[in-house]
C-alpha cells in the first residue's frame, strides 16, 4: 500500500489547457491588464441578467401590440431599445417574421455572431462546426433534426450574420393562446424558436 | 482568407449535437470569455481584428478544438501582436514589469458593454445599388479578413435591403481604420447556391454583403 493515501477528498489535477487559462488569468492580472472584480462582472452580466428571456418579451410583445409589432419589423434596434435592450453584439438588429409560407433560422457560418442583448450568449451548438456548415445548404435537413417539420410549400429563408447586423426570429403565436396576457406569452417563448430552429408549442393546458 | 472557419456548406460534420446547453463547459472557458472581453476593453484592438486572430488558427487545430480554445488563441495571439505582453511573459507567466497597465474596472464595465460598438456611419457616396437590382458577387480570394464567405463568390443574388453605411470589415481588420462601406443584404436561392442536385427546394439564403464585394450587375 502507499503511504501516500491521503485523508482528505482529491480533486481531478489541472487539464493542459485549465493550467494554461490559469497562467494567463494570473499574468493579465499581475500586469494591469484585467481587473477581476470586471471579470466577474462580465460573466454574471450574461450567465444572470442578459438572456432569452429578454428577447420572448420582446416576442410577447410583438403579438400582443400590433403597433409594437410594426415598430419592431421596421426598425428593430429602436423597439428593442425600448423595452430596455440594447449595446454589445445587439447595436443593428433585425427582426424576421415567420408567418405560414415563410420559416426564418439564423446562424453565423463565418464565426458565432449572435443577438447578445435578447438572447445571451449562443448554445454551443450554435457555434460548433455541423450547424455552421449545414445551415445554409440544407436548413429543412436541420431543422428535421431540431423536431421542425415544414410543409414544402413553406419557404425556408436562412440569415447569415455576416455583418454587424444581428437577426432576430419572431416565431408564430402558437394557436389557443387569446387567453394568455403579455408575461404568460413570454413564457412560452424558449430561445431556439428565436434562432429560428423551434416552433412555440400550444400551451399544453390550452390544448387540453 | 480562405480558413478553416469559413464553414458554410462544408460536408462531413454529421448531426447537430445539442447535449450541452450551459453557457460555459467548466470555468476555464467562463475564464477566456471574461478575459478576452477584459482585455478588449483596453480598445488595443477591434472586434474585426479578434475575429482575424482566430482565423489565422492551424486549420486542422480550429476543427480539433472547442470554440473557447479557438477565443484562448486569438486573445494569446493578440496580446503579444499588439505589445501588451511579450512572447517571454506569456511563456513564462511572469509579468515583466508588473503593473505596466490599467485595468478597466468593475464599474465601467456595465456602460461599455451598454453601449456596445455601432458600426453605422455617414458615407458621402450614393448607394451604387438599389432594393430589386439583380448583382454578382465578386470571385476573390484575399488572404486578409473579409466577410465574404466562399459560398457566395461568383454567384447572383437579389438586393432586398440597404442597411446604409456600415464599416468596411476587411480594412477595419488590415488598418484599423473605420472606412464606410455601403451595406446590402442579398437574396440568393438554394439552386443558385448549391445547384439543383443538391439545394433543398423553396429555400433562400439571405447574406450581409458590403458594396465592394459586388462585382456588379448579373448578366
Amino acid at each position: 500500500m502507499s503511504d501516500h493515501q491521503h485523508p482528505h477528498h482529491h480533486t481531478a489535477p489541472l487539464s493542459e489547457i485549465e493550467q494554461r487559462v490559469k497562467q494567463l488569468e494570473t499574468l493579465l492580472v499581475d500586469k494591469g491588464l484585467v481587473d477581476p472584480k470586471a471579470m466577474d462582472e462580465l460573466v454574471d452580466t450574461y450567465e444572470h441578467r442578459v438572456g432569452p428571456r429578454n428577447g420572448a418579451r420582446v416576442v410577447a410583445r410583438a403579438w400582443t401590440d400590433p403597433e409594437y409589432k410594426q415598430r419592431l419589423l421596421e426598425d428593430a434596434t429602436s423597439a428593442i431599445m425600448e423595452m430596455g435592450y440594447a449595446g454589445r453584439q445587439g447595436e443593428h438588429m433585425q427582426v424576421v417574421e415567420n408567418t405560414d409560407k415563410v420559416h426564418n433560422m439564423v446562424v453565423c457560418t463565418l464565426c458565432s455572431c449572435y443577438p447578445w442583448p435578447v438572447l445571451g450568449l449562443p448554445p454551443t451548438w450554435y457555434k460548433a462546426s455541423s450547424y455552421r456548415s449545414r445551415a445554409v445548404s440544407e436548413p429543412r435537413a436541420v431543422l428535421e433534426e431540431f423536431g421542425v417539420n415544414l410543409d414544402p410549400d413553406v419557404e425556408v429563408r436562412v440569415w447569415d450574420s455576416t455583418s454587424e447586423i444581428r437577426y432576430l426570429v419572431l416565431p408564430r403565436r402558437p394557436n389557443n393562446t387569446e387567453h394568455l396576457n403579455q408575461d404568460q406569452l413570454a413564457e412560452l417563448v424558449e430561445r431556439d424558436a428565436m434562432i429560428g430552429v423551434a416552433v412555440v408549442p400550444v400551451p399544453t393546458e390550452a390544448a387540453a | 482568407m480562405d480558413g478553416a472557419h469559413d464553414l458554410g456548406g462544408t460536408h462531413g460534420f454529421g448531426p447537430v449535437d445539442r447535449s450541452q446547453q450551459q453557457n460555459f463547459v467548466g470555468e476555464w472557458e467562463e475564464k477566456v470569455f471574461g478575459l478576452t472581453l477584459a482585455c478588449g476593453m483596453q480598445g488595443k484592438w477591434n472586434l474585426d481584428q479578434s475575429r482575424f486572430a482566430r482565423e489565422r488558427m492551424d486549420p486542422a487545430h480550429y476543427l480539433g478544438s472547442s470554440y473557447y480554445e479557438h477565443w484562448l488563441h486569438g486573445l494569446e495571439l493578440l496580446l503579444v501582436e499588439t505589445g501588451l505582453l511579450s512572447a517571454k511573459e506569456l511563456e513564462s507567466g511572469v509579468a515583466e514589469p508588473a503593473g505596466a497597465f490599467k485595468p478597466v474596472p468593475r464599474e465601467r464595465v456595465r456602460g461599455i458593454l451598454e453601449q456596445g460598438s455601432p458600426t453605422l456611419m455617414e458615407c458621402e457616396s450614393n448607394a451604387a445599388w438599389q432594393i430589386g437590382d439583380r448583382v454578382r458577387i465578386r470571385n476573390e480570394h484575399p488572404h486578409h479578413h473579409t466577410r465574404m464567405p466562399r459560398y457566395i463568390r461568383g454567384r447572383c443574388g437579389e438586393i432586398v435591403q440597404h442597411y446604409g453605411a456600415h464599416i468596411f470589415p476587411d480594412a477595419h481588420s488590415e488598418s484599423g481604420e473605420k472606412v464606410p462601406s455601403h451595406l446590402y443584404n442579398v437574396r440568393f436561392s438554394g439552386e443558385e447556391l448549391w445547384g439543383d442536385q443538391a439545394a433543398e427546394a423553396n429555400s433562400a439564403i439571405y447574406v450581409d454583403v458590403f458594396e465592394p464585394y459586388i462585382e456588379g450587375p448579373a448578366s
